[in-house]
């Protein structure tokens, strides 16, 4: 039996009737088509799914569709607003990212994390992103790029 | 940063990559991204036990379930026909070849061997289904690790491997190694456990198989790092579909590290599947699925010695490894603990007497294959941890003892005593390098002072050589392998100018689209912008043979130099016959053929390609249109090499271990791109760490995996790691056109005998000489303890 939900998506209205355990991941990924954001583990590990609901970076591979009827989410589809967001900008200036898989999830931790703290200590920045695994970077140029962001956000 | 610029300065510039804005807008289509109309879902039923009879499979309850297609065992998949095989493509000489199907017979080998098959309309009902099939197993004694497994009474893997030997394998001379411990001075010793590590590529392995009933044709997008590959032993060995029918497309494929290199069932199933039901097929693995399906990598049990002379100097290696299969011989599982680990026994010094003997062995495991680095990484660890052993039981300082031994600059071309010939270097100048930028005469200082403190620090060298680039086709070839190694690649000047250039290479995240941009325009002298690179597709490029052994540089960049100078030379017949001049008076600089000091009258190189295009008036003998394909096979492996350096300390109350500096001289040779280098590099030391101090995988005494999760598995996290300190000596491979030598695997090869010897460094005051890895507090809280 499905549900009726009723929640924004990068803007635009979305009304879904779903099975109540569809994956806020799966409704993305394969109902809206918005495959930017990625699954890449089964036990909320691996951060690649994360998106902001309601402005906060959640798994979305955690959150049931259902839970998130009312709610304004933003997908990585969702981010650049006719130019990228400095965060996207900083990644590619900055070589943070190689394969580009757990990508679209960790920029939106970053965002994340600049929203809560905008000035963070290189300390604060790796333990700010420790429920998103890379294995291509080593972290090392995601680390320089989220510095970079911070610097052009606080202009 | 420099600009996406034009012409010949762009070889050896930063620039960003052009990968990268597909990538973080989430518009990068990977595997698992793709919809086809009509697709239906498929999921593997896998066994729950290391080592069982089937005795009977119930699958009525799954099969009545709504929204299920079908379900199929391993008697469907015989009854359809095809062959149904996961080949191994290395053979070394009296292998025991053990047969090998797309899912188990009737005896399950590993918890993950593949058991049964659902075909739903979706994906949820496709994993309800799984839980709907009854298998009445008959539990068989397993054994995990590759030493016991040999022992008297070890449960066997397969009947036919007695003490469970796949392969019993030796390179050396074993007598003038034994001379040399006989007159040996010092002697050290060392027992090793290389520990089994799990690849983790961030997208997990996926297929979506789409096989047209009326014409016969199957494309197949996958997780793949050699389309070609798949394609070849998918036809041959598992489906019998002419080769020819079968299109193997790599979308964005999200890391690899080894682990899609290979043959696996998984994929193999989902094409057979399309191919029964006459619809698209897709597979995607969980991630427990990847921990119970991808191979592994190491688990080696080692015994490893070094004779010493009275001067410091090294006489003789012996070295004696068991090194784990896993319960099947993966696709060129048998390479990885012998010809990519005893040749590089000689590290890099002038060893005179080197002797190494493995044991290929089977196990109730997941199957062990090339992991990034591959072999390298576990000869490392053994000579460099040697090493430092040594200059403990001579008192030499490590890095002293490093220098008497070394391979000198002059003695290039150096043959060594397991069959490498490496072709240039400079050691100590990389460990010169790094000494002075760890300050290491200051850190020895300091460690003293902080010891009277009850501080221990420690620094660790790793002063390291691979060979990659594969490879040599007839030097592989006369070693066992069942594939070639050189590459290919078409450079196709279009009428206007503009480049596309074909690789056989395949990438997934290494930035190949913007270094081969770099390589030909600066050959070509054409905008950078004006050229885009294409590869991954079987259906598109002629044969290659994909990516990995840190290959796409020195064998894949060289192929495509050697198309782009093809190119230059019909263009420059062209030129010269529009010139009314000879060829030998034509020079080429920026993209122009002019007569020398005319060179207000040029032809550009796309006036070039439109005349050849239009083809009015072409030079007797030309053919029409610009482009040239070539298939380069190197004349010998490349040998990179450096020197890496860690720094740790140590707590005394609870053995944690602080990494508090990690620095890289690496020589790769010429360098397409610093900053991607520097980022190949980065991502090489984070594994390469993550093993020393982080990842292993666990099986029990039963064979069950114990570390099956990320939630058990220490992918290492930003936290976990430092920033790295990176620098260069630059010492050109002087048998590939470009000179380059390759990046991919060098900091994983490099890192865990760095840290490890770091740790053994700072804890040598309580008289400990080697750690096994992972270093955990615990296992160094009890060897200080």
């Amino acid at each position: 039996m499905g549900i009726s939900i009723e929640l924004e998506v990068n803007g635009a209205s979305v009304s879904k009737e779903v099975e109540p355990r569809l994956l806020l991941a799966h409704l993305l990924r394969e109902e809206l088509g918005l495959t930017g954001t990625k699954i890449g583990c089964d036990t909320s590990q691996c951060g690649s799914c994360t998106i902001l609901l309601d402005g906060q970076a959640v798994k979305s591979c955690t959150v049931l569709a259902v839970q998130a009827d009312g709610s304004e989410i933003t997908t990585i589809e969702g981010l650049a607003n006719g130019e990228y967001h400095p965060v996207q900008q900083a990644f590619w200036d900055n070589h943070g990212l190689q394969c580009g898989f757990c990508t679209p999830g960790m920029i939106i931790s970053c965002v994340d994390l600049l929203s809560t703290n905008p000035q963070p200590s290189e300390d604060e920045i790796r333990h700010g992103l420790e429920g998103n695994l890379c294995r291509c970077t080593g972290y090392h140029n995601i680390v320089r790029a989220v510095q970079d962001a911070a610097e052009t956000m606080n202009g | 940063m420099a600009g996406e610029s034009n012409g010949a300065g762009v070889f050896g510039s930063s620039i960003r990559r052009r990968e990268d804005p597909e990538l973080i807008t989430g518009r990068a289509k990977y595997t698992d991204d793709l919809q086809l109309p009509n697709t239906a879902h498929c999921t593997i039923l896998r066994s729950d036990y290391a080592h069982a009879k089937i005795n009977s499979i119930d699958a009525s309850e799954a099969e009545a379930l709504d929204g299920v297609i079908a379900v199929y065992t391993a008697s469907d998949i015989a009854e359809s026909g095809v062959p149904g095989g996961i080949p191994v493509g290395w053979l070394l000489p009296d292998m025991v070849i053990p047969e090998h199907f797309m899912l188990a017979k009737d005896t399950t080998r590993y918890v993950g061997d593949g058991v049964a098959i659902v075909v739903a309309e979706d994906q949820y009902t496709a994993h309800d289904a799984l839980d709907l099939i009854y298998v009445d197993y008959d539990p068989r004694d397993g054994v995990a690790d590759p030493k016991k497994a040999t022992e008297e009474g070890a449960p066997l893997v397969h009947d036919e491997a007695q003490n469970n030997i796949a392969f019993d394998w030796e390179i050396g001379d074993k007598e003038s190694a034994d001379t040399a411990f006989a007159n040996a001075a010092h002697v050290a010793s060392l027992d090793i456990v290389n520990n089994r590590l799990i690849p983790n590529a961030m997208e997990p392995r996926a297929a979506l198989a789409d096989y047209n009933n009326i014409t016969g044709e199957l494309t197949l997008y996958m997780t793949t790092q050699n389309p070609h590959i798949h394609r070849l032993l998918m036809s041959l060995a598992s489906l019998g579909l002419p080769e020819h029918k079968i299109r193997v497309i790599a979308p964005e494929v999200g890391g690899g590290f080894g682990s899609k290199i290979h043959h696996y069932a998984d994929e193999a199933i989902a094409a057979w599947a399309s191919m029964q039901l006459g619809r698209p097929v897709k597979w995607t693995a969980t991630r427990t699925e990847t921990y119970l399906t991808d191979a592994h990598g190491r688990d080696h049990v080692t015994h490893a010695e070094m004779a010493i002379d009275a001067n410091g100097k090294f006489t003789g290696l012996r070295v004696d490894t068991y090194a784990a299969m896993g319960a099947y011989l993966s696709t060129f599982a048998p390479a990885v603990p012998t010809y990519l680990y005893g040749t590089l026994m000689s590290g890099e010094y002038d060893l005179p007497a080197i002797h190494c003997h493995v044991y290929g062995v089977f196990t109730h495991t997941v199957p062990v294959d090339a992991y990034r680095g591959a072999g390298r990484p576990e000869a490392t660890f053994v000579v460099e941890r040697l090493v430092d052993e040594a200059a403990r039981v001579t008192g030499l300082d490590p890095a002293e003892i490093r220098r008497r031994n070394f391979v000198a600059p002059d003695n290039f071309p150096f043959q060594t005593q397991v069959a490498l010939a490496y072709d240039s270097g400079n050691y100590e100048g990389a460990l010169d390098k790094a000494l002075e930028a760890i300050g290491y005469d200051d850190f020895r200082k300091e460690q003293a002072a902080l010891r009277e403190q009850g501080r221990y620090v420690g620094i660790g060298l790793s002063t390291y050589i691979e060979a990659c680039g594969l490879a040599p086709s007839a030097v592989v070839g006369s070693l066992g392998a069942q594939a070639g190694q050189w590459e290919s690649a078409v450079v196709r000047v279009h009428a206007t100018g503009k480049v596309t250039v074909y690789s056989g290479c395949s990438g997934h995240g290494q930035g190949h689209e913007t270094t081969y941009a770099q390589i030909v325009a600066s050959a070509l002298g054409v905008p950078y912008e004006d050229i885009d690179v294409i590869e991954g597709d079987s259906g598109v490029m002629p044969h290659g043979w994909g990516t990995y052994g840190s290959r796409s540089a020195a064998t894949g960049g060289s192929a495509i130099a050697s198309a782009a100078e093809k190119v230059v030379d019909k263009a420059r017949t062209i030129a010269a016959h529009l010139l009314e001049a000879a060829e030998e008076d034509l020079e080429f600089e920026d993209g122009n053929f002019f007569v020398k000091g005319s060179p207000d009258q040029a032809q550009s190189l796309p006036d070039v390609a439109l005349q050849a295009y239009l083809a009015h008036n072409l030079p007797k003998g030309i053919e029409p249109a610009l482009e040239a394909t070539s298939f380069y096979d190197p004349e010998n492996f490349v040998f990179p090499f450096g020197t890496h350096i860690a720094v740790v300390e140590v707590c005394a109350n609870t053995g944690q271990v602080d990494l508090q500096r990690y620095l890289a001289v690496d020589d790769v040779g010429n360098v397409i791109n610093p900053m991607i280098v520097d980022g190949q590099v980065h991502g090489g030391i984070a594994q390469g760490v993550g093993q020393s101090l982080y990842e292993t995988a666990v099986y029990d005494e039963g064979a069950n995996l114990l570390s099956g999760t990320m939630l058990d598995y220490a992918v290492p996290k930003a936290h976990f790691l430092p920033s790295f300190e990176t620098d260069r000596t630059v010492t050109p491979c002087p048998h590939n056109p470009l000179g380059v030598k390759g990046v991919g695997e060098a900091g994983t090869i490099a890192s865990p005998a760095a840290v490890v010897n770091a740790v053994v460094d700072a804890l040598s005051p309580f008289g400990v000489n080697h750690i096994d890895m992972p270093v955990t507090s615990e296992k160094v809280w009890n060897a200080m303890n």
